[in-house]
């Protein structure tokens, strides 16, 4: 009856600061849980579950991002591991911490606004200027034009500043 | 094997198959335009919704084949049915065409896939109500690309505007499909599964009624043609598309990568 590891809050609080370690591969600037992603950590005294919510549905990364999991809670050698993902309720961009969004800034990213609680139920027929004024990441302009509404990335689109001539991505409200 | 998958044909594995198929087809042709966009930015958007199609697409089949009874995975059902199993409406399985005709059919099926997402959410299928509750964000999202095309070609140049409307009426004909309600719609409602997609047709008239408005461009008069996709049976196009969807799966049975 001897040898199976116990539950206990430390090794599920190791789990955590484990996870904000682990960065999201497209945005590098951010781990798992500045993203919001990671719902859940459960020890059942045995096993870790990790639980995630993805980002969007058909975000490539999220294959890399469990066995990014996977890796870094084996590495830090809290035993056996499993990831399940969780689709509801579905991630939203309001769970980005505060932390996540200044690095976000400071990575060169404007961070996304709080989501529209209306959105969608109007189609905003307005020009590219005009839709949504973005603060340059850079020099803090809000003299912005969006160039493209998915960049590299469905999560973001591409802007450009209008002050100092950058080219800047915008993390989408979603 | 290489041999196809039969499926039994329940109201609810077809109601499934309806949504997961029009998010796999129009995945499918958007994804056609990667590395042909009219610009980068276009390409790169195209691509990105075409990503998101096929994440939906995936997760409804998956939820697909868990009632079908039989255990059936994603892509047991992406690439081992016969096209009459395919259950999406005709209109996505039409040529990519030119960028006016793939901005206006993602206007059309956005808008369709963003009003049923919304009634979706509130599924008595907890795992449909989940998809739903995600994926109608990345629709509002594929709707406002869609819509900003079709005003800006619209009222564009003279090129774009005679583009447009040559678009609008060889599309126009497939609208109507997407709203007949037959007896896998009834069961849908009845059960609490999910709406008609009759349902959503006065709302969805009105948003790209007014895009539609808004880029100066007047649908054609209604016609008497019905195309029947949502059937199982397909337009000439279907066996292309999937012969090339299907090509590798059948050639190296349960290849991976």
């Amino acid at each position: 009856m001897s040898g199976a590891p116990v539950a206990d809050a430390t090794r599920t609080q190791r789990a955590w600061d484990v996870l904000s370690t682990v960065l999201d591969p497209e945005v590098p600037a951010l781990s798992l849980r500045d993203l919001g992603i990671v719902r859940d950590v459960v020890d059942d005294g045995n096993m870790l579950t990790v639980v995630l919510t993805p980002t969007y549905s058909g975000c490539p990364a999220t294959e890399v991002i469990h066995q990014s999991v996977v890796d870094a809670i084996t590495a830090a050698g809290l035993g056996s591991v499993n990831v399940t993902l969780q689709r509801a309720p579905a991630w939203t961009t309001d769970w980005i911490s505060d932390d996540g969004r200044r690095k976000l800034r400071d990575y060169g990213i404007a961070p996304p606004g709080p989501v529209d609680p209306g959105a969608g139920v109007p189609i905003r027929l307005v020009g590219r200027r005009a839709a949504q004024a973005i603060a340059c990441p850079r020099c803090n302009s809000s003299q912005t034009e969006r160039l493209s509404a998915f960049g590299a990335t469905a999560c973001k689109s591409l802007y450009r500043c209008m002050a100092c001539r950058e080219p800047f991505e915008h993390f989408k409200p979603l | 094997m290489t041999a196809s998958i039969q499926l039994q044909h329940t109201p609810q594995l077809q109601y499934l198959l309806r949504l997961g198929d029009t998010c796999l087809i129009l995945g499918q042709r958007l994804g056609e335009w990667c590395g042909h966009g009219p610009v980068l930015e276009e390409d790169i958007a195209l691509a990105n919704m075409a990503l998101d199609l096929i994440g939906q697409a995936r997760a409804l089949l998956t939820r697909a084949g868990q009632t079908e009874g039989r255990a059936f995975d994603e892509d047991q059902l992406a690439f081992l049915r016969d096209e009459r199993d395919y259950r999406n409406p005709t209109l996505v399985e039409l040529p990519r065409g030119d960028f006016a005709f793939t901005v206006q059919r993602n206007l059309v099926v956005a808008t369709l896939l963003k009003l049923l997402w919304q009634k979706l959410a509130t599924s008595t299928d907890a795992e449909l109500a989940a998809i739903a509750g995600k994926a109608v964000k990345e629709a509002r999202y594929h709707q406002q690309h869609a819509a900003d095309w079709v005003v800006r070609l619209g009222d564009g140049t003279p090129e774009s505007r005679q583009r447009s409307q040559a678009a609008l009426a060889q599309l126009w004909r497939y609208v109507p499909e997407l709203f007949e309600a037959d007896a896998v719609d009834d069961a849908a409602a009845a059960s609490g599964l999910g709406p008609r997609w009759a349902d959503v047709q006065a709302d969805w008239q009105a948003e790209v009624g007014a895009v539609l408005a808004e880029a100066g461009l007047t649908p054609p008069a209604a016609s008497g043609f019905r195309s029947t996709g949502k059937r199982g049976v397909h337009s000439e196009h279907m066996g292309f598309i999937l012969a090339e969807m299907q090509q590798l799966q059948r050639a190296y049975p349960g290849g991976v990568w």
